[in-house]
């Protein structure tokens, strides 16, 4: 396989005597979907953030292309990796089209600039916002604003795409289309790195899994040698079972059913 | 990104057009018109055209009647257009260091009066004048009110935001500790004062543009042309930091770089709207959120928009404060808190419920 695109090394993060990340080493190729995956508090968007240049680690080193992120510029960065957060909030009333159009501001001034608005119009229909141009960011619910960050994201065009659980707010339809949308993306040859909570979404949607357990990586591989129910069991400190339905997985939590049918719905 | 510094009607071409255009040819109509009015009426009345005319004839062009009264022409050049060139110039800085500070902290109830720019400013005035310092000559006023408000803005900066935003309550508390401390401040140095430095002082809390001459014309007018030329160059960036800073860190914008740059910025305009003018308030909280349900929250439009909005409110607040009460000149700065206070009360109230409580 070629050179990978995004590599960390031995990349170590703590707040105070809070480590979150130990000794996390991960390459991610072009044309690859990556799900990071693991309980909460495991280092799942730390090291995304990480990946995205936020914070640099304490020890290691993060490397795009084969250059150390913190010799690369943050305009310069910008036209390579877009980021999805989780959280997507707006200071002021802008339309879903001007927050969509913010993707485009790496590329002013060069020549893809031109593009501009057939990318504009692309984004909005792949995420499907177009409907809402004209609304403002404040008045859409939560997954309308999460599809709006992502069409955002989508039309700032990166080679290497970085989302921190795209698909929370989301219903299931816009859930297959934005990860169907993400494998468009790496099937164009972009690096695709998501956070995932939904197991069963990551095992038909990533290429390989990373599951991180307490700031390190505890296995690093296709979705069927990762997630397994012995793993899963143990990691996510609940017994897990993992079914073949249709050649693809489907990951379940197990459940005293006697309970969930008859007491207060959660 | 130059092009809304010497034709704002060009820039904002694809987006809202009409409603742009629109809002800049009347802004600029009416600037035009208010200042001829305003330097017309006072004590001496000279009618528009005699105004118009008067300024042709210094502009060498021999068009238009001249002022009929003997003392008409003097008033006018001596008098009359300083005050009006000053009420636009310290509108303007008002208006534009509203915005930018908004932008900046994420924030549409941030103003330099209500978060204690424009104080802290004073304060270091108002010690100028009582101790006499000259260092800076005509600029020594100005270069402590800098110093003054940039003190006073770091420390709002430093207190109320966190992660990029700043809540509401901790950023309007910050601005009356912050106030508290800058009247605290000024009452002492109005007792250190002897009684010229202490009507000095007075005069400046109440805020007026009466007895402008063009030497300080000359100080504030550069101050202001760079404060509001640079924050026309902003724009953009502050667009993307409205997505909140690590969104906007990864759409290519230096954060660190855009903060320290507009909170200078901001203290600039804050310096030279005080300078000589003292403290008037709102005119940075009331213009740029009009203009904003106007046209929309874009800074490429909102920032020229409302150093134009801030200049006309100015003025007009100023034609007020001279004619209101005949042979009576009243402080402008009470009069912009007079209209700018109740438009704050309804402005909280209306954040609040669209915020959901006080988050």
């Amino acid at each position: 396989m070629s050179a990978p695109v995004l590599r960390a090394e031995g990349v170590r993060l703590a707040y105070g005597p809070a480590t979150v990340l130990d000794g996390v080493d991960l390459d991610v190729h072009g044309g690859e979907v990556v799900a990071l995956v693991g309980p909460n508090g495991a280092g799942k968007s730390s090291l995304l953030s990480i990946l995205a240049g936020d914070p640099h680690p304490d020890a290691g080193r993060v490397l795009l292309d084969a250059v150390d992120l913190r010799a690369i510029d943050v305009a310069a960065l910008a036209r390579r990796r877009g980021v999805l957060l989780q959280e997507n909030r707006l200071a002021f009333p802008f339309t879903v089209r001007d927050v969509v159009r913010m993707g485009r501001a790496p590329w002013r001034g060069t020549a893809r600039e031109d593009e501009d608005d057939a990318v504009v119009a692309d984004a909005m229909v792949r995420a499907d916002v177009t409907a809402l141009a004209v609304r403002t960011f404040p008045t859409l619910s939560g997954g309308e604003k999460a599809r709006t960050s992502l069409a955002r994201v989508l039309a700032q065009e990166p080679g290497v795409l970085l989302l921190d659980e795209p698909t929370a707010a989301l219903d299931i339809r816009h859930q297959e289309t934005v990860l169907a949308e993400a494998r468009g993306r790496a099937a164009a040859g972009a690096a695709v790195v998501v956070v995932l909570h939904d197991l069963t979404l990551a095992a038909a949607y990533a290429d390989r899994v990373v599951l991180l357990d307490a700031g390190r990586v505890r296995a690093d591989g296709p979705p069927r040698s990762v997630l397994t129910a012995d793993l899963l069991s143990e990691v996510y400190g609940h017994p897990v079972e993992v079914w073949d339905h249709d050649a693809q997985l489907v990951v379940m939590p197990v459940r005293a059913r006697v309970r969930s049918m008859t007491e207060e719905p959660a | 990104m130059t092009t809304t510094l010497t034709a704002p009607v060009d820039a904002p071409v694809r987006t809202r057009n009409p409603r742009v255009v629109g809002l800049f040819v009347a802004l600029g109509l009416l600037l035009v018109v208010l200042a001829v009015l305003s330097a017309g009426i006072g004590q001496l009345h000279v009618p528009p055209a005699e105004v118009v005319g008067s300024i042709l004839h210094r502009l060498g062009l021999d068009l238009g009647p001249m002022p009929s009264h003997p003392n008409g022409d003097a008033a006018l050049w001596s008098i009359r257009f300083p005050r009006v060139v000053m009420a636009v110039l310290v509108g303007a800085a008002l208006a534009t260091g509203g915005a930018l500070m908004q932008g900046v902290f994420g924030n549409p109830l941030a103003d330099p009066g209500v978060v204690g720019v424009s104080a802290g400013a004073a304060v270091a005035a108002c010690a100028g004048i009582v101790f006499g310092l000259t260092f800076a000559g005509a600029w020594t006023t100005a270069v402590l009110a800098f110093v003054g408000g940039l003190a006073a803005t770091l420390l709002v900066y430093s207190t109320a935001r966190s992660g990029g935003r700043s809540e509401v309550v901790t950023l309007v508390l910050t601005g009356v500790a912050v106030n508290a401390f800058a009247g605290a401040a000024i009452a002492f140095l109005t007792f250190l004062g002897d009684t010229q430095a202490r009507e000095q002082i007075v005069f400046w809390q109440l805020g007026s543009l009466n007895g402008t001459r063009w030497a300080y014309v000359a100080v504030v007018a550069p101050i202001v042309l760079v404060g509001v030329g640079a924050a026309c160059l902003l724009a953009r960036r502050l667009d993307l930091l409205a997505l909140g800073e690590r969104a906007a860190r990864h759409l290519g914008v230096d954060v660190e770089r855009l903060r320290l740059t507009a909170v200078l910025l901001v203290a600039l305009l804050t310096a030279g709207a005080v300078a000589f003018c003292g403290i008037i308030a709102f005119v940075g909280l009331v213009v740029p959120h009009v203009i904003r349900m106007a046209v929309g929250p874009g800074h490429r439009v909102l920032v020229p928009a409302s150093a134009l909005g801030g200049a006309v409110l100015l003025l007009a607040a100023d034609l007020v404060a001279r004619t209101a009460i005949p042979f009576a000149d009243l402080p402008i700065g009470m009069l912009t808190a007079l209209v700018g206070g109740p438009f704050f009360f309804w402005l909280i109230r209306r954040t609040r419920r669209s915020a959901g409580g006080w988050a």
